[in-house]
């Protein structure tokens, strides 16, 4: 439905997308006791660390090897080598996930051939796993790092030829979902009496909790035991179009059947999801879910009014944009301005004209030429929702000028509920009030009141008052 | 009851301009023109709600409620009557008396309450009005706005409408006689031309007064005063300057207009905004009486141009319409003009009226319906539906829309069929040539929602929706107060 289009700027302004290796060091966030690591400069992390600080308001466990240029130049091994020592002796994390970097990958750096030679080296290393995934800066975007990071985890580690256990699942959320967004998924996954493996799992680490202890590297996430038993499952649902690979990427390595949930935010989306959670566990849905159920479709019919033909403009990763797009099309939005960071097979399936690849120039652009109600994107969308006047429904990662992030829920029929709540309130805010200028005459019309005529009310100075 | 407002409501139910009302007897007339309420089984608002909405529009006032919390606590800022200007008319004012005040009297507080607005917002004037808990305890707020009148120099009008002396229409007119007995007449205006005239009975909901007002900007014609959309308390007092007044929404303010006429000679005639043919034939009423009354000719000629260019417009913009809206049914539940005024608009666009509920209509607008539905109008007219009747009637698909006030929303809703507000509470001006394009397309956007064919899918795990299945029990609805 949609064509799909790539910005064709040499400059993009007020960039919407991130890069790869953060994706991918998000990812390994979501594993318990681990220590992610970029192998490029110290600034690629910095940068990195930063944004996911003022994000989640969290103590971000993300190092670095530290590059300069002469130890780009004259290959970057020593410096990996003394990064997964010192790692190993002063966070001692059960696994470190190294992604490499613009830099790195621009010089040719070949890790995993330093990853075996330091293993070598230092027998010490013997009980930290070390899991590494290309991410070069220049190539693809935030999601496409996590899910490229997901799928090399999931096509290394977990033990072949285990025995099937009942009742176990595997899930592979997408780069989108938040925290509460996957605690979500996981009580619906437990009602039918299901235990869900979450890889990764930024939920047990990324909540905003109070551990009882301070450590270096990640507190909670998926046990390395967890993914270790991975093939065990009955089945894999993966969540988001990106994580396609991975659910492939496992069923190859263990033969775990896998089913691709496009989004689990909507009514029938949702529908999709829990009836198959009833299949799998052969349990009938639960009242308590047939309540949420309920709860939706009244929030559908109370929040319709507010979303009826509202122009929004969106701009968001391919899975992001994909779940928030089909539920304000299926609110009755008009998706009018569609903006994404990387290609996705779904955003030619998009229900709106064009979906361009590019920033957020682009989607102040297009936003005024719609003449939109609506902007929906990260927290880089505030300049361009002050310019143009209209409110800014925040959605994405970064949201540096919000707290609370983490629990931001739009998975399952609740979260569903709160976008349509939470969407709907801002448009109730910004109804348009009416002036007494709203409703000018058109030229013809007032020649005509004015009559052939010569009389007060056809000088101009009147006309102009009059229509004003 | 006071004396006074028994005799109040005896003068205002004695209505000259209401032929059912003249063709009452002396005794009939006396008990009121609307039906008794049913305890347990009656909606709707009081005098005091009726009051309200009625001089609420007076943008420029404040509106001060003598009574307890609930009278105001629980309803202000709640209509959309909108201002092109000052504010204060949505400030919530009241007295919200409490135990003492009920056994001593609350007059003090009224006087102290009344000096306290004029300290801090100095409006032109002040507006009280009075509510059942005060009524009854013998305040007299006449007697206190006299007093405060004098004290502070500057009007404060005492609204006796208190809620247990009858329905919202009932307080229209009690509303309007405040405006008759302390305001009307009270001042003069800058200047006046041979085209001022009065719109009566006007709230300005979500600004439809500018819907029109361009129309007669163009022809020249001046609105002396709106009583009170977007009104303003000096205008209104001089009111009785303007050559011609237009009463619309039916009865509820016939009182000003036949008061006008009998005190300065100003000829009224009674017109609406809703519907194009309604929009077009009041332009030519408000012509035609300003001729009468010594405005050029020619004004006609101009009036006739503008309709022409005007109604070609406003059909070729629902015309367009009708291509996805042909056939579709609609169920129209509201009431007095509305129950007809609008259907030639739907009609026009395509949609098939199947019914109108005609319980607040008057003989009039019966007789309007079937001019317009033509020989089996009858069938479509509805006396009063349940909204479980409603209910089954959407649900059996009869309808594909209901357009009804707030309150019966859920019935349609919950049936998961479109609904769209055309009564007070809605976001939307559907006034005057604009708002007949806007209300086709805003039914055009309730029923074309992509959401309704998501909520009407059943659960995967469920054959049959339980809500929609047929022959299911229909679940007791409760009109929303």
């Amino acid at each position: 439905m949609a064509i799909v289009t790539e910005s064709k700027k040499a400059c993009a302004v007020n960039p919407l997308k991130m890069s790869q290796p953060l994706g991918a060091a998000y990812a390994f966030m979501g594993l318990e006791s681990c220590m992610p690591l970029m192998h490029g400069s110290q600034g690629c992390t910095s940068f990195g660390l930063v944004l996911l600080v003022r994000h989640f308001k969290e103590a971000i466990p993300l190092q670095t090897t530290a590059m300069n240029e002469t130890t780009t130049i004259m290959g970057g091994y020593e410096n990996l080598e003394k990064a997964l020592v010192n790692i190993r002796s002063r966070a001692k994390p059960r696994i470190i996930g190294i992604c490499s970097t613009g830099l790195t990958e621009t010089k040719g750096d070949d890790v995993e051939a330093f990853i075996t030679l330091a293993h070598q080296k230092h027998p010490e290393l013997a009980d930290t796993q070390v899991v590494y995934v290309s991410t070069p800066d220049w190539a693809g975007a935030f999601q496409d790092g996590w899910a490229k990071a997901v799928t090399k985890l999931v096509s290394t580690l977990p033990k072949q030829g285990l025995p099937k256990r009942p009742r176990c699942v595997n899930v592979l959320p997408g780069a989108h979902l938040t925290p509460g967004d996957l605690e979500e998924l996981r009580e619906l996954i437990e009602a039918f009496g299901l235990r869900p493996a979450f890889v990764p799992d930024v939920s047990g680490s990324l909540d905003g909790h109070i551990p009882d202890d301070w450590l270096g590297h990640t507190l909670g996430g998926t046990p390395l035991q967890d993914m270790e038993e991975l093939g065990g499952a009955i089945h894999t649902l993966a969540i988001g179009e990106q994580m396609r690979p991975a659910a492939q990427a496992l069923q190859a390595r263990c033969g775990v059947p896998f089913t691709v949930y496009e989004r689990v935010t909507g009514l029938t989306a949702t529908d999709a999801f829990i009836h198959q959670l009833s299949q799998l566990s052969g349990r009938d849905v639960p009242a308590k879910i047939r309540r949420q159920r309920s709860q939706l479709v009244d929030a559908m019919l109370d929040g319709h009014f507010h979303f009826g033909n509202k122009k929004v403009a969106l701009a968001a990763e391919p899975d992001l944009l994909w779940a928030a797009g089909m539920m304000l099309h299926e609110m009755g939005a008009e998706l009018a301005v569609a903006v994404t960071t990387t290609q996705s097979p779904l955003l030619e399936r998009l229900p709106t004209n064009e979906v361009v690849i590019g920033d957020l120039e682009d989607f102040e652009r297009l936003a005024q030429a719609a003449g939109c109600d609506l902007l929906m994107t990260h927290s880089h969308g505030r300049q361009a929702a002050e310019r143009l006047d209209k409110p800014l429904f925040r959605i994405g990662i970064p949201m540096f000028d919000r707290i609370g992030n983490a629990h931001k829920c739009y998975a399952g029929y609740r979260g569903s509920r709160n976008f349509i709540y939470e969407v709907g309130n801002l448009l109730m805010d910004h109804l348009p009030h009416h002036g007494p200028n709203d409703w000018p005459l058109p030229a013809a019309s007032r020649l005509a009141a004015a009559g052939t005529h010569a009389h007060p009310s056809t000088s101009d100075d009147k006309l102009a008052g009059a229509s004003a | 009851m006071s004396a006074t407002l028994k005799a109040k409501i005896e003068e205002v139910f004695d209505e000259p301009g209401c032929e059912i009302n003249q063709a009452k007897s002396a005794k009939e007339r006396k008990k009121g023109c609307t039906k008794q309420l049913a305890p347990g089984a009656a909606a709707g608002g009081c005098a005091f709600d009726g009051a309200k909405i009625a001089l609420q529009p007076i943008v420029d006032v404040a509106h001060l409620v003598h009574g307890p919390i609930a009278c105001e606590g629980n309803s202000w800022d709640n209509r959309h009557s909108a201002s092109s200007g000052p504010q204060i008319y949505r400030t919530g004012f009241t007295t919200d008396i409490n135990e003492l005040d009920v056994i001593y009297g609350a007059e003090k507080r009224l006087f102290k309450a009344i000096r306290e607005i004029v300290e801090k917002q100095d409006p032109p004037a002040i507006f009280v009005y009075q509510t059942c808990v005060t009524g009854l305890i013998g305040d007299d707020i006449e007697v206190v706005c006299k007093r405060a009148t004098e004290k502070f120099g500057k009007p404060v009008i005492p609204v006796n409408a208190p809620g247990f002396a009858g329905p919202k229409n009932l307080g229209n007119k009690l509303g309007a006689e405040a405006l008759l007995d302390y305001v009307i007449g009270t001042m003069e205006p800058e200047h006046s031309t041979p085209y001022d005239i009065n719109i009566i009975g006007e709230y300005n909901l979500v600004g439809e007064l500018w819907q029109v007002r361009p129309l007669l900007d163009a022809l020249g014609i001046r609105i002396q005063s709106c009583i009170c959309g977007d009104g303003r308390y000096a205008q209104i007092a001089s009111a009785h300057r303007a050559r011609a007044n237009m009463m619309v929404c039916s009865k509820s303010m016939i009182n000003v207009a036949t008061k006008m006429q009998q005190r300065w000679g100003i000829p009224y005639f009674e017109g609406s905004f809703y519907g194009i043919s309604d929009m077009s034939n009041t332009l030519r009423e408000i012509a035609r009486l300003l001729v009468a009354q010594g405005a050029p000719a020619e004004l006609q000629d101009r009036t006739e141009a503008l309709i022409a260019v005007e109604e070609t417009r406003a059909w070729g913009r629902i015309r367009a319409y009708r291509e996805r809206l042909a056939g579709k049914k609609v169920l129209l539940i509201t009431g007095g003009v509305k129950s007809w005024s609008v259907v030639s608009a739907l009609q026009e666009a395509g949609l098939e009226v199947v019914g109108t509920s005609v319980k607040k209509s008057t003989k009039e607008d019966k007789q309007k319906i079937v001019e317009i539905m033509g020989a089996d109008a009858d069938a479509h007219m509805i006396d009063d539906l349940s909204p479980r009747q409603m209910y089954a009637m959407l649900r059996d698909a009869k309808a594909d829309i209901m357009l009804s006030g707030g309150r019966s929303q859920f019935v349609a809703l919950k049936a998961r069929m479109p609904w769209m507000d055309i009564n007070q509470e809605r976001h939307h001006a559907f006034a005057g040539y604009e708002g007949m394009v806007t209300m086709v397309a805003e039914i055009d956007k309730a029923l074309f929602n992509p959401m309704w064919r998501e909520v009407r899918t059943p659960a995967p795990w469920e054959q049959i929706d339980p809500l929609l299945a047929a022959g299911a029990a229909i679940p007791a609805f409760q009109a929303a107060a």
